[in-house]
């Protein structure tokens, strides 16, 4: 079975991105970057599957620039054993991506492919579950345990009120979730051999899609900052304030 | 113009973050419809009916819809979208599953998580944590965007909607429902909740928590939790507060040995009032909170529950 992991590069999670002067966007010149801890727990999860005997191929991929390679690096070293880089200096909307990767999909039919549930920069929580609707193939969310079962899934996903476990019919699309597994760290000989792996590149503009915005970043801002208040000495100061001061119980 | 708007429910009860849903339809402007999909949810219908400004509620109350599978709530939204060029859903699991699949099939983007409406086609919504704040502008003929309950004000329920029967069944046939693991509790959702006292990691196990409920008794509080304290296992997974768990306002928040990580405040820095409860002075979440308290928050929390 073929586990298709597509990966985004990310600013790392430890950094507190700051906007630029002119308000147009975020600045990442400089900034530290890696692989979405989402992406992170999806390789890992497909490599645990390849572990266990049930997968037999994992393929990465990254939509982006020449330096999404060094994340499809990563992830070579993590366990997967190609990768392909979709070349594109575009800004792409989440409906692009899953549009690109459908043609992935299509060319390579895995039986699962594993994304993260959202990428930190962007939070919009969407490429998965539009993967799976233009490939027609159910979907796993927020999954923190996934069982593969014949030509079943079982996904049990993170939802408001606990836990809900769902069978999809494979091929299927899973998104994950924190507690789904903790990602290993790669040794140094696997990043070595990583560097041999076969690695991929095509351009965006050869899969016939329009890659026209569907809509415009007018401004970035900072949010509005809370300023710190005050140091109480003692639990009575604590319930005086919260009474009389911000008037928050009674 | 037109707007549908989807309605949160367990098959019983229409949940009040639809009120707030409702308030950013409102804030768009138009006809505002609510889709109720479930399975024998015709009580969650009569609530919808009552919400302010809805002049149709349109059931789809079928076997297909009782577990809100993605796949076929999407067909069933798509399938209506004709008539709209708005299509509203709450930012939380549910929507969060369904509407991304909505918008490819209807192949227009997406639009999550917004926080304000500057205009029929521009949206105001987080990014990078709420590290950044972005308005965009959908160049889409509709609209497909789910809504950050908390940044909306609930609309009254005191409207008389038309209820409309929708008899369309779509069922994809590709996945079903296996379990439900629900965490039972008397007290009131994190989302809707005026005061919630959260605990992380410094809470040592999950046995401590205990020292929260007492509290959360006397203030009618929620209990949360940090992704530390969910991935320790201390508590279920629905307690995290954060950007990649649930978004909190309430009108107080106490952070209970909870260090303040970028991810944590992303989802509760827009509480009213914020006590932090940590041993350590240099703490960042000492940083947003308007009460710090630095001690020992076994020492705190008895003291605290015996002072209220
Ligand atoms: C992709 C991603 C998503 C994430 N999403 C979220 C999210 O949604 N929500 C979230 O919360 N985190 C999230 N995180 C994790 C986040 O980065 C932090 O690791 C986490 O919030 C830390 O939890 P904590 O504050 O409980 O633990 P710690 O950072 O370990 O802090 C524990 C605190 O308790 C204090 N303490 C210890 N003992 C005591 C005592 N006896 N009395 C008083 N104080 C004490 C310590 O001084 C310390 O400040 C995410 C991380 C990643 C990478």
């Amino acid at each position: 079975m073929k586990v298709l992991v597509p990966i985004k590069r990310v600013i790392d999670y430890n950094v507190k991105v700051r906007v630029k002067a002119d308000n147009s966007n975020v600045d990442l010149a400089n900034v530290k970057m890696a692989i979405n801890p989402f992406c992170e727990i999806a390789v890992e999860e497909a490599v645990r599957l390849k572990e266990a005997g049930t997968a037999t191929e994992i393929i990465a991929v990254s939509i982006g620039d020449k330096s999404c390679q060094e994340q499809l690096r990563t992830a070579l070293a993590l366990g997967a054993d190609r990768a392909i880089q979709i070349e594109t200096d575009q800004n792409l909307d989440s409906l692009h991506v899953a549009k690109l990767l459908q043609k992935v999909v299509e060319e390579e039919q895995p039986q699962l492919v594993i994304l993260g549930k959202q990428s930190i920069d962007s939070d919009n929580n969407q490429t998965g579950q539009m993967l799976a609707a233009l490939t027609g193939l159910p979907q796993g969310t927020f999954a923190s345990v996934v069982k593969v079962d014949g030509d079943k899934v079982n996904v049990t996903r993170e939802v408001d009120g606990g836990l809900q476990t769902v069978a999809l019919n494979m091929p299927a699309i899973v998104t994950t979730d924190l507690r789904l597994n903790e990602p290993r760290y790669a040794s140094l000989p696997n990043i070595m051999k990583a560097k041999r792996k076969p690695l991929d590149v095509k351009a965006a503009s050869d899969f016939g899609i329009d890659l026209t915005p569907r809509s415009t970043l007018i401004k970035v801002t900072p949010p509005s900052e809370r300023q710190a208040g005050i140091k109480v000495e003692s639990v009575d100061e604590l319930v005086e304030k919260l009474k009389n001061e911000a008037k928050v119980i009674s | 113009m037109s707007i549908l708007v989807f309605a949160e429910h367990d098959n019983n009860e229409l949940k009040a973050d639809t009120l707030k849903t409702v308030a950013a339809a409102q804030a768009i402007g138009g006809d505002i419809n609510i889709l109720v999909a479930g399975a024998n949810c015709s009580a969650v219908a009569e609530q919808a009916a009552k919400v302010n400004g809805v002049s149709k509620v349109l059931v789809a109350d079928n076997a297909a819809y009782e577990h809100q599978l993605a796949e076929n709530i999407s067909l069933l939204v798509t399938e209506l979208a004709g008539d709209y060029e708005h299509i509203i859903a709450t930012a939380l699991t549910t929507g969060k599953n369904f509407m991304p699949r909505v918008a490819a099939l209807l192949d227009v983007a997406q639009i999550s998580d917004i926080i304000g409406v500057e205009s029929a086609d521009t949206f105001v919504r987080p990014i990078y944590a709420g590290n950044a704040i972005a308005t965009v502008q959908s160049l889409d003929s509709k609209k497909v965007i789910t809504v950050r309950a908390t940044a909306f004000d609930a609309v009254a329920t005191d409207g008389n909607a038309e209820i409309v029967a929708l008899d369309t069944v779509t069922d994809a046939g590709t996945s079903s429902h296996v379990s439900d693991e629900l965490t039972e509790s008397e007290r009131p959702d994190l989302g809707a909740a005026s005061v919630v006292i959260s605990g992380g990691r410094g809470m040592q196990n999950g046995d401590n928590f205990k020292l929260l409920e007492g509290i959360a008794d006397k203030l009618g509080a929620a209990i949360g939790a940090s992704r530390a304290a969910v991935d320790a296992g201390f508590v279920p997974n629905d307690m995290q507060v954060g950007q990649t768990g649930k978004i909190v306002a309430p009108d107080l928040y106490i952070a209970v040995g909870i260090s303040g990580a970028i991810q944590h405040l992303a989802g509760m820095k827009d509480s009213k009032i914020i006590v932090a409860i940590n041993k350590d002075e240099e703490a960042p979440i000492f940083q947003v909170a308007d009460y710090g308290i630095v001690a020992d928050l076994f020492d705190v929390l008895p003291e605290l529950e015996a002072k209220l």
